[in-house]
């Protein structure tokens, strides 16, 4: 959560939650929607880094609100954040573990494991399809996200088939 | 009264014969699928599962077993007799597509529906309602040559469809397809499937399989799993938080 608020900030300053609203226009309903507390806590360490700076704003009627700039420093960590290249995703799979020691210990068999996966996956897949239904057609980085989560999850499943192939 | 399956098949055997080899590549195969079900058939290559669907299309011979379409044993039919079936009842989209090269686009769609006994405005109405639906209404007076292999495709798809047929039948239909025209099939498929067509389709594409009340699994040419797709009740609609997670 860091460096995307960073990011928004070298925009334009900000409170809290103006920056939770920004997140969601952006990524749309495939993101889950950031929790305003973790908004803040997040803005709180990044000021107490000497990234970011509060500035109070007096409102008639109501608290002050607090609006948040990015100094120097933050925006050298947001360039260096930029420049560097980004881990790939790593395989961190569960289920390759269950398939790999569950029968090791009788519990279950891996072709049954395989099977109840897959259907897992298209269950998984269905909701993905629901949402890109739902999701307006003219933002395009809510498209990509959901198209991303999908060919992700076609590679799980031409794995899983491997899987099956070799180890069934 | 109670329909008969669309499909029936029992113990169903394919044995091919290279250099005098017997090589199995379907080895005992059971399934029903009742009307109006979707059917989404899964496998790694080379697990038999093509060679089924062939078998259930007609389009090659079975070494042992019973194949029954509509409540009609179709496994005894003679070649001349299978094709009337097939063309009163089945509809195909396979991976060679068989487009009649020297007829336009339009006209391969409605020559099934001709064949079948619509008129010829059914044929139209219903050949220029599947062109529009795959959005190849204006590429109707083609010929299948000038199109892209995703086009002629769809037209294949279009053309399956022209008769209303009992059973669709379909050999990965998003094969040759990018993302956005995949899109346009999944919507036809789940449309017609909605209408109460009954499809059994091989695919390795997630979109489509997600789309089936069953999958069926083949390895080495037998049935390792049959099963609906269950819904998943855990996640909340309006999210994908457990499915897409950005990191920053």
């Amino acid at each position: 959560m860091r460096l995307p608020l960073l990011a928004l900030l070298a925009k334009e300053p900000a409170h809290g939650y103006e920056l939770k609203q920004a997140l969601e226009a952006t990524f749309g309903s495939a993101y889950p929607s950031p929790n305003i507390g973790q908004i803040y806590v997040t803005l709180g360490r990044l000021e107490k880094d000497g990234y970011v700076r509060a500035v109070d704003v007096e409102q008639s009627n109501r608290p002050n609100k607090k609006v948040y700039y990015l100094t120097a420093a933050g925006r050298e960590a947001l360039e260096a954040w930029v420049d560097e290249p980004t881990e790939g995703p790593r395989v961190r799979d569960e289920f390759f573990m269950k398939l790999v020691l569950a029968p090791l210990t009788g519990i279950s068999d891996r072709m049954a494991l395989v099977n109840r996966q897959r259907r897992h996956y298209l269950s998984l897949m269905r909701d993905l399809d629901e949402l890109a239904e739902r999701t307006d057609p003219g933002n395009r980085v809510a498209r990509l996200l959901i198209e991303g989560a999908m060919l992700h999850l076609q590679a799980d499943l031409d794995w899983l088939e491997r899987c099956q192939e070799d180890l069934t | 009264m109670t329909q008969p399956p669309v499909v029936k098949v029992t113990g169903l055997v394919k044995i091919y014969q290279t250099g005098g080899l017997p090589v199995p590549a379907v080895r005992g195969v059971d399934l029903v699928v009742e009307a109006g079900e979707f059917v989404a058939i899964m496998g790694p290559s080379g697990s038999g599962k093509s060679t089924f669907v062939h078998m259930l299309g007609g389009l090659e011979t079975r070494t042992s077993g019973e194949i029954w379409l509509d409540g009609k044993r179709a496994d005894t039919l003679s070649e001349s007799a299978w094709a009337v079936l097939r063309r009163q009842k089945v509809g195909f989209v396979f991976q060679f597509l068989n487009l009649v090269t020297n007829m336009t686009v339009a006209d391969n769609v409605e020559l099934p529906a001709l064949l079948g006994g619509a008129s010829p405005r059914q044929a139209r109405e219903r050949r220029e309602y599947l062109l529009s639906e795959l959005g190849l209404e204006e590429r109707a007076a083609a010929a299948p040559g000038r199109l892209s292999g995703g086009e002629q495709q769809r037209v294949a798809l279009a053309r399956a469809l022209a008769n209303h047929p009992r059973l669709l039948l379909a050999d990965e239909p998003t094969g040759n397809l990018d993302s956005r025209n995949t899109r346009d099939v999944l919507k036809l498929l789940g449309k017609v499937h909605r209408q109460g067509q009954t499809i059994v389709l091989v695919t390795h594409d997630a979109r489509v399989a997600s789309m089936a009340d069953r999958v069926v699994s083949i390895l080495d040419g037998q049935i390792v799993d049959d099963a609906p797709i269950a819904r998943a009740p855990r996640r909340p609609v309006g999210t994908a938080g457990d499915i897409v997670e950005l990191h920053g």
